[in-house]
């Protein structure tokens, strides 16, 4: 959908991640770029370069801001400090909507700082949304959980994982962030078909999409964000956008990251399978 | 983290079931790396590690329960190793990257982080060197003041700013009731070594090392040829390690100006603090002193600093 509840009626076009490598570039040549995502906790700070910086930021381009450390899967209650932080930066940036991502990552107030797979379970499904909840009721902004791509799977999993995304995402009432990478860095690590899961999501509830580079590995892949996207990924991204409408999409590059135009140029490419997604609406 | 379950429940069925999960995974993936940098081959029960993680780890057709399981833990001490060296980097020169590597294993092992940012990761190495000398011997004195001036660095880039005092204000109270804080992004150091000069150095070389992997003629030669960093001598140094228009800056100070300025972070008057300071701050000297730190913004309204400190 292209703006919904989900993302603040948001029609934010393509957008790429603020990474420290452009900065320069970014703040002397103030390219045209629809929209930034920003990685929260790098500005969950209490003074200095980093809020100085996304002042400017904030004075030119729109942004979105996307977590890396909530872990709405954790059993653990949310960390109050975290939330206060982050609740600081939502004034600052006004954020129209938030993403996090479907995870764990930290037991008993022990942090991993990874993005670790779900048990694909009721009782945990049940207790992710809950969570997803307070945090969004505190925060005041519209919440995207995100897909995770994965390594490992589960004895004690009752569904998929886009049923267990759906079952969270309808008892929470948030958007989705659909990662197409990720699903099909995942569909490769499980033997799922990347297009099932994409076909059976509640896509009236994505707010926005990311796309990135994996990596292929003898056994498995690894989702390294450090490649341009390959042509399945695209192709699944084409796929969703025909399904969901077109939504904000974003392209993550965080490792051996180019220079800003060969980001933004490879960013730009969805506009291929955006503008064939209204020509096959018409 | 608390103790993991003997087995991973078999059914999730509640936030209890889905905590004991969830602590039996942390566990497997936090756990130290066996000497071949995998997943240790027993559990912490001494069952081999791969009945273990068979029990709630499903194989797939190209990785046992094992391998899948050994990714997440590789990734976590991978990302850890580092955050930390990017943190400590002269701490790492001085000790080699042996050394290092196991200080900052058995560090991590002790004090898991306990913070959503990997920036609070190196909060509690100052304790942490203080509990195990033998892991930095012969150099625990150098390591502790190294590990003390890098935490100083991360807290002076991002730690908090408050309204500065104004010198009208300062002016309206008298010296013997005027209390002034320190900004909390002031960090005051007072080392047996010039710290500042070698992590300064240490920076250099790393920043050529860089260059010369960048380079189309580099070899490994080449980068060798850029040597290690001399380990300090003992010179008695004070230094503020602070930020100035957002940058980073280390500033040495006057034995004197240091007392002043220690003094009054931990709450003497102006009056008692000058008179702590002894007979190096004459008036015209600490006039200047004042000028300059007012000049950088280092006054502010007392008040607690909230976990800056390394503990």
């Amino acid at each position: 959908m292209p703006a919904n509840r989900f993302n603040g009626h948001c029609d934010y076009g393509i957008g790429i991640g603020l990474r420290v490598p452009h900065y320069a570039h970014i703040l002397s040549k103030k390219p045209v770029v629809d929209w930034f995502e920003i990685i929260s906790e790098n500005f969950m700070v209490e003074g200095g370069r980093p809020l100085e910086l996304l002042d400017r930021i904030l004075e030119q381009y729109r942004v979105v801001q996307h977590g890396v450390s909530m872990y709405f899967g954790s059993a653990d209650k949310p960390d109050r400090t975290h939330m206060r932080r982050l609740k600081g930066l939502v004034k600052r940036t006004k954020t129209p909507w938030l993403s996090d991502h479907l995870c764990w990552g930290s037991v008993d107030g022990t942090y991993t700082h990874d993005l670790l797979p779900m048990p694909y379970t009721f009782a945990a499904a049940r207790r992710t949304a809950e969570k997803i909840r307070q945090v969004r009721d505190y925060l005041e902004v519209p919440i995207c959980v995100e897909n995770v791509s994965s390594y490992a799977e589960f004895h004690a999993s009752e569904m998929t994982e886009w049923e267990f995304l759906t079952e969270v995402v309808e008892l929470a009432d948030c958007g989705i962030l659909l990662d197409v990478n990720n699903i099909y860095v995942s569909s490769k690590n499980h033997g799922f078909n990347p297009y099932d899961y994409v076909d059976n999501i509640p896509h009236g509830r994505v707010g926005q999409m990311h796309i990135a580079g994996h990596t292929k590995f003898e056994k498995y892949i690894l989702d390294t964000h450090d490649h341009p996207v390959l042509d399945p990924v695209w192709k699944l991204y084409a796929h969703a956008t025909e399904l969901c409408g077109i939504s904000a999409t974003l392209l993550e590059w965080d490792d051996k990251i180019p220079s800003f135009d060969e980001v933004h140029n490879e960013a730009l490419k969805a506009n291929e399978f955006i503008d064939g997604a209204k020509r096959a609406a018409v | 983290m608390k103790r993991p379950p003997k087995h991973a429940p078999v059914r999730i069925g509640s936030t209890d079931d889905l905590r004991l999960f969830q602590r039996m995974m942390a566990t497997a993936i936090t756990r130290p790396l066996s000497a071949d940098d995998g997943l240790q081959s027993r559990w912490i029960d001494g069952r081999p590690m791969e009945k273990v993680a068979a029990e709630f780890i499903k194989p797939n057709d190209r990785l046992t329960s094992f391998e899948r399981l050994e990714l997440y833990n590789r990734m976590y001490w991978f990302r850890l190793f580092d955050a930390i060296c990017d943190d400590c980097p002269g701490l790492q020169a001085a000790l080699g990257e042996r050394a290092f590597g196991r200080l900052a294993q058995a560090y991590l092992a002790r004090y898991p982080s306990q913070s959503f940012t990997l920036r609070d990761l190196s909060s509690r190495l100052v304790r942490f060197i203080r509990e195990r000398p033998s892991l930095t011997a012969p150099r625990t004195a150098l390591a502790l003041e190294i590990a003390r001036f890098e935490w100083a660095q991360t807290v002076a880039f991002d730690g908090e700013f408050r309204p500065v005092v104004s010198a009208a204000a300062l002016a309206r109270t008298p010296p013997g009731r005027l209390r002034l804080g320190l900004q909390p992004y002031v960090t005051l150091l007072d080392l047996r070594h010039p710290i500042d000069s070698y992590v300064i150095s240490v920076k250099r070389r790393d920043a050529m090392r860089s260059e010369a992997s960048n380079t189309p003629d580099s070899t490994v030669t080449a980068r060798e040829r850029i040597r290690r960093v001399p380990l300090p001598r003992p010179s008695r140094t004070f230094v503020a390690v602070h930020r100035h228009d957002n940058r980073l800056f280390y500033k040495r100070l006057d034995p004197a100006a240091f007392r002043i300025l220690e003094a009054l972070s931990k709450g003497s008057t102006l009056t008692r603090a000058i008179a702590a300071a002894g007979p190096g701050a004459t008036p015209a000297r600490v006039r200047n002193w004042f000028k300059s730190w007012m000049a950088l913004g280092w006054f502010c309204a007392r008040g607690n600093k909230r976990g800056r400190r390394p503990s």
